[in-house]
């Protein structure tokens, strides 16, 4: 099966790949692009670990394929850096909270309430347990990072 | 890499995503958002030779009121369609359904004619549009032609568009009488795939007289099943004047094709589909009573 030439921009770089239709964008991140930051579990849609930023929106990088990010802008989360390159205000509350245990879940959560709040800074408690029922945590650390979102909808509300 | 070889299309004309499809025939499948067709190749539940990406093909991405109506172009993303203004005011049902679908990163790329091109009836736009008596509006080299939601879901996961066809638009009709409409879903987890669901229009006249009602129903068999025997049994009732639960019960009465599986057994399901259709009922005639 022909290859297909895409140009995408990850993380502020673009970079232009000739791949395998059948490739998709999270192996693209993770094995093209040498970003392993973008964890993958279940491949199929359920698990949120592969979760980045396609045009400023959170979607599964396993239910894209790479050659679907042609002409997109792809954030990953090595693309989300904080102000001196420190932690992002996501990152500090889940830092904060105990918002991960192992860590393997981390990047989808990071990646989807960077997505979340900034879309709906002011959610309430029922806005933020849907929002995050798109992700699995296998440690069922969620306690933690219910805390971080609810801190993160808090601060931007009083700010 | 999970799913098996294919050639990838992105034409930027329907026309040319139609040559394609005339082409392959089925060998080839549309892919839109591919929030059901990429799980389903990542676990090789089918495969195909030809996927004809929509992406690059322009004018297929509007919400667009006519005459009422409100037409829901092929590329429309489920978030596009729960953040629409138009479509909260003229097909509400649609937007009350919307956030029981997957969640908020599958609504992201998932799209509305997508979920009814796929045809799973446990789904909620499959449901609403054939509540809401949707149109779709399918092309081919032969020409463009209309379907009705009653004629268009055939069986488990097949609809009657043609192997050398394209969905390129689902139109809902308005509902502009003193109407109300109520949406309920059982799943294990929020964006499951729904054990047992019930979509509801009812639309009343000035005495509080049932003139229309439409109840349909999710997972309750192979397409999304209209409750016919629950419609005939309020038609002409007052509002007040309906028992929700015996109309929950009226409404599974008939059904003999519910799954049994790993997640109920028939009867567990249309236990929960009755219960879905009281609450559903209860849900529309607040808004009945208060419209």
């Amino acid at each position: 099966m022909a290859d297909v030439e895409i140009a995408v921009t990850v993380n502020g770089e673009l970079r232009h790949a000739s791949v395998e239709p059948r490739l998709t964008l999270a192996d693209f991140l993770r094995e093209r692009c040498a970003l392993t930051g973008t964890h993958l579990g279940c491949e199929h849609g359920v698990c949120g670990a592969c979760t980045v930023l396609v045009d400023g929106e959170a979607v599964r990088s396993c239910l894209m394929f790479a050659v679907q990010a042609d002409a997109t802008e792809v954030t990953t989360i090595e693309g989300l850096v904080g102000r001196d390159g420190g932690l992002t205000e996501v990152q500090e509350a889940f830092r904060q909270c105990h918002g991960l245990q192992c860590g393997f879940c981390t990047p989808g959560f990071i990646v989807s309430v960077t997505a979340f709040v900034r879309d709906h800074p002011h959610s309430g408690e029922k806005e933020i347990r849907e929002a995050l029922s798109g992700n699995l945590c296998r440690c069922t650390g969620y306690q933690g990072i219910l805390k971080a979102v609810r801190t993160l909808c808090r601060s931007d509300a009083t700010a | 890499m999970k799913p098996s070889s294919f050639e990838y299309h992105a034409p930027e004309t329907v026309e040319e995503a139609v040559e394609l499809l005339t082409q392959f025939g089925d060998n080839a499948k549309i892919l839109a958002g591919g929030q059901s067709l990429v799980p389903m190749l990542a676990l090789r539940l089918t495969a195909f030779e030809h996927l004809v990406d929509l992406r690059r093909i322009d004018g297929l991405d509007g919400i667009d009121r006519r005459d009422g109506t409100v037409r829901v172009g092929a590329k429309v993303t489920e978030s596009a369609v729960e953040r629409s203004a138009a479509m909260a005011e003229a097909a509400s049902l649609v937007t009350r359904s919307t956030p029981h679908i997957g969640h908020f990163q599958i609504r992201n790329r998932g799209t509305l004619c997508g979920s009814i091109a796929h045809a799973d009836p446990a789904a909620e736009y499959p449901a609403v549009a054939v509540a809401l008596g949707a149109e779709m509006e399918v092309v081919s080299r032969r020409g463009p032609r209309t379907v009705s939601a009653a004629d268009f879901f055939k069986g488990f996961w097949t609809t009657d568009i043609g192997a050398d066809e394209l969905l390129i638009a689902v139109t809902f009709p308005l509902w502009n009488g003193r109407c109300g409409f109520g949406f309920q879903e059982f799943a294990r987890r929020h964006g499951d795939f729904a054990i047992s669901g019930a979509a509801i229009g009812i639309e009343a006249d000035a005495d509080d007289r049932i003139t229309r009602c439409a109840i349909a129903l999710m997972g309750m068999g192979a397409i999304p099943e209209r409750a016919r025997a629950g419609e005939s049994a309020v038609l002409r009732s007052k509002i007040g004047e309906v028992s929700a639960k015996e109309l929950g019960r009226i409404a599974v009465s008939e059904l003999d094709s519910v799954p049994s599986d790993m997640h109920g057994s028939a009867a567990y399901r249309k236990r929960i589909g009755a219960a879905m259709v009281e609450r559903a009922w209860n849900e529309a005639l607040i808004e009945v009573t208060n419209g």
